[in-house]
């Protein structure tokens, strides 16, 4: 095995045993009970979820990419739990975490991962290709980095229609060294776009650590100064801090249309996909730590408990409920029809599909 | 109707759009303030002003990704390529990203962008600037592409490709920026997947299109008067959509078919047309269908070479005496 890869987490933002010191913090202190009862659920649903994935994956009902999401739960929760009507996000193939904190049902993104009509996608977009527009969720992205651009221009768009929203882009401590994502940088900051850049670093990109992928001796979010962008550091294993910085960079977005990158240090628990057997990179060692001390939602769930917002009957109710919730979707998938041979062709062109007296293109589109 | 050049055609379409709708932006690299690198968009950022033309850094992926997710939102970017060959490292963003979020999102989003800007060979540039990359976008299912070879179809299509709500590529061609035609003031458009017969004949069917066009109407004006031939020439105008039905009619009435076009043979979008032409009109044809491409290597930056390397109008003549031999 190699050598235990040496983690980047800077000291200073490792969870402290006691309670979190963004509990006092103004977007915190203010969340009432039934809010943070909400956001608890929510992580623990993402935690249930993705748990269940693994048997029906292991069953073989989900092809191709399986990229889970746990450990990272309070990125997607934290982030996520603050946005408005005009603010936008997007991110790449770890995506599920986010279709979930959006509002999408666990039906339709069951589905999806078993390739059904009734998934989010109608069988189209699999595990990598979530998308909910509806919700402000603009995907789910299989291209590491490509999706950088694309939330830049959400939020390009955002300003162009004088709204005061933003977009957040997320993605992984490996996608900061494709040149596309530096490109969005350029723009964001050049145009004074109301844009976060999400950096989840979770040590590893597949199985290359941190430090074996990137050049730049400090954290990745530093990189934001080589473009006149502010920036952050997060401790991502606690969702009260999530919230707080995040917070400020949201200010900025719409107080100042200035974009941020973020860069929020988390941890994978499990391969960097379904198809990883996790045994060249990483130390079975680094990953009992981190679950152990520094699991996200555990460390949610003590500091309600601390603040007697939760109780444990309280938790089991809500644990057992998205235990539950994840085994109906499971059923729900399984009983959902494929899409048909027909379907293959359908949602190509939007032309195509809404055929009336307003098309005006002609001609062969779909080739035999 | 007002004789007007390839390049004020490109201009009035956008002008038009601009005007007809506040969501249609114009970005690219030096659109604005430099008056576009060709000169097409001259004049636009005095008329417009800065939030419609928009200067870009050299930053291709950056901008027509920004434009892909602006157009999620409801914008109508129109972006130019200073020149298509450019065009290959956005290529993630202009396949993956715009020809796939509709289909992957199940018809949940749709990309109504424009890409244009000149892609062609014959100018003395070298093999990196002389890229013809029709064929290789339009074999991804959810992109269009269209190629207008004269002053009216360019303005007709640049306008059907804004108002179209799929991503619609538009491949220009610099050697024709200045040829002129008879465009007209009033509102049209020219439909995205209908070809244009653009010279009537009996015997022999050429079908091209962009500058390939017009190399064959030439090459069509000499097989009549010295070799006693009547040529139709078939411009396609839209590669997908493809008009096949243009395209078997005038096989059907001439027999023999003649494809050229200035890409490299390989994949080219002919080999498409002469799949076309044998599956649907084989018992039709009393020759064997024949191609003009550019020869089959990279853009050779000598020019006396370059010129023989692209089809000619001699290089057209001589391959059509051997159809119809
Ligand atoms: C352009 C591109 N190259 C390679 C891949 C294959 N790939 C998928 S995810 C991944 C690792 C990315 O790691 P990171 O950005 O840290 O995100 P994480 O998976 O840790 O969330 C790689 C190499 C890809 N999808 N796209
Ligand atoms: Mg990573």
């Amino acid at each position: 095995m190699a050598k235990p890869a040496v983690l980047t987490h800077p000291e200073s933002l490792k969870h402290p045993a006691g309670p979190s010191a963004y509990a006092k913090d103004p977007v915190n202190a203010s969340m009432t009970k039934e809010a943070k009862i909400a956001l608890y659920t929510k992580m623990a649903r993402i935690r249930h979820f993705e748990q269940r994935c693994i048997r029906i994956y292991q069953q073989g009902k989900i092809g191709g990419f399986l990229h889970l999401y746990v450990g990272q739960e309070a990125v997607a929760a934290g982030t996520i739990s603050l946005l408005g009507k005009d603010d936008h996000i997007i991110t790449g193939y770890r995506d599920h975490g986010h279709g979930l904190m959006v509002g999408m049902g666990m039906n339709e993104c069951m589905a999806e991962l078993t390739g059904k009509v009734t998934g989010c996608s109608q069988g189209k977009g699999g595990s990598m290709h979530y998308f909910a527009p509806d919700k402000n969720y603009w995907g789910g992205h299989g291209i590491v980095g490509g999706q950088a651009p694309l939330g830049t221009g959400l939020a390009y768009a955002v300003k162009y229609k004088g709204l005061k929203g933003s977009c957040l882009a997320y993605m992984g401590d490996g996608a900061v060294n494709q040149g596309a994502v530096h490109e969005a940088y350029n723009l964001a900051s050049l145009w004074d776009l109301p844009m976060i850049f999400v950096v989840e670093n979770n040590g590893y990109s597949m199985g290359t650590s941190q430090e074996r992928s990137t050049a730049h001796p400090g954290c990745l979010a530093k990189r934001a100064e080589g473009y006149n962008m502010a920036w952050d550091v997060i401790n991502g294993h606690d969702v009260y801090e999530v919230r707080a910085k995040t917070a400020l960079a949201l200010k900025r977005a719409h107080e100042e249309s200035k974009p941020t990158v973020l860069e929020i240090f988390t941890y994978r628990y499990f391969g960097h996909s379904m198809a990883d057997p996790d045994k060249t990179y990483r130390d079975k060692e680094e990953i009992k730590t981190y679950r152990d001390k520094k699991d996200p939602v555990l460390l949610f769930e003590q500091e309600l408990l601390r603040e007697k917002v939760l109780t444990p009957e309280l938790s089991q109710t809500i644990n057992d409920a998205a235990m539950a919730e994840a085994d109906k979707a499971a059923i729900f998938a399984d009983e959902s029809p494929d899409p048909t041979l027909a379907d293959i062709t359908k949602h190509i062109y939007w032309e195509e599909d809404n055929r009336g007296p307003k098309t005006t293109s002609r001609g062969t589109i779909i080739f035999e | 109707m007002a004789v007007i050049s390839y390049r004020e055609a490109l201009r009035a379409a956008m002008r038009d759009e601009l005007n007809r709708d506040e969501n249609v932006v114009i970005m690219g690299e030096e659109v604005a303030q430099f008056n576009g690198a060709y000169k097409v968009t001259e004049g636009l950022l005095k008329e417009f002003g800065p939030k419609r033309i928009v200067d870009t850094p050299i930053s291709e992926a950056g901008f027509i990704g920004l434009g892909i997710g602006a157009s999620m939102l409801g914008i109508r970017p129109v972006m130019e390529l200073m020149f298509w060959s450019f065009s290959y490292v956005a290529f993630d963003q202009i396949v993956n990203n715009a020809g796939n979020i509709r289909y992957m999102s199940g018809g949940l989003i749709n990309c109504p962008i424009v890409i244009r800007g000149p892609a062609n060979g014959g100018t003395n540039v070298g093999a990196t600037h002389s890229h013809t990359p029709e064929a290789i976008l339009a074999s991804h299912p959810g992109i269009k592409v269209v190629c207008p070879a004269t002053p009216y179809d360019a303005k007709g299509l640049l306008k059907a490709a804004i108002r179209d709500n799929d991503p619609v590529y538009v491949m220009e061609n610099t050697i024709l920026y200045n040829d002129k035609g008879e465009v007209p003031d009033e509102d049209y458009i020219v439909p995205i997947g209908v070809a244009d017969v653009k010279r009537v004949g009996t015997d022999l069917t050429i079908v091209a299109h962009g500058r390939a066009v017009i190399t064959s109407l030439k090459a069509a004006e000499i097989l009549e008067k010295d070799h006693g031939v009547s040529v139709e020439v078939v411009d396609l105008r839209s590669i997908r959509p493809l008009d096949e039905e243009t395209i078997l009619k005038s096989v059907r009435k001439t027999h023999r078919a003649l494809l050229v076009e200035e890409n490299k043979p390989f994949c080219g979008v002919d080999a498409q047309v002469a799949y076309l032409i044998q599956s649907k009109a084989f018992d039709e044809l009393d020759a064997p269908v024949h191609r003009v491409s550019s020869i089959d290597a990279p853009q050779i930056y000598c020019k006396r070479m370059e010129d023989l390397q692209m089809p000619n109008v001699e290089r057209v003549v001589a391959e059509a005496l051997k159809v119809l031999a």
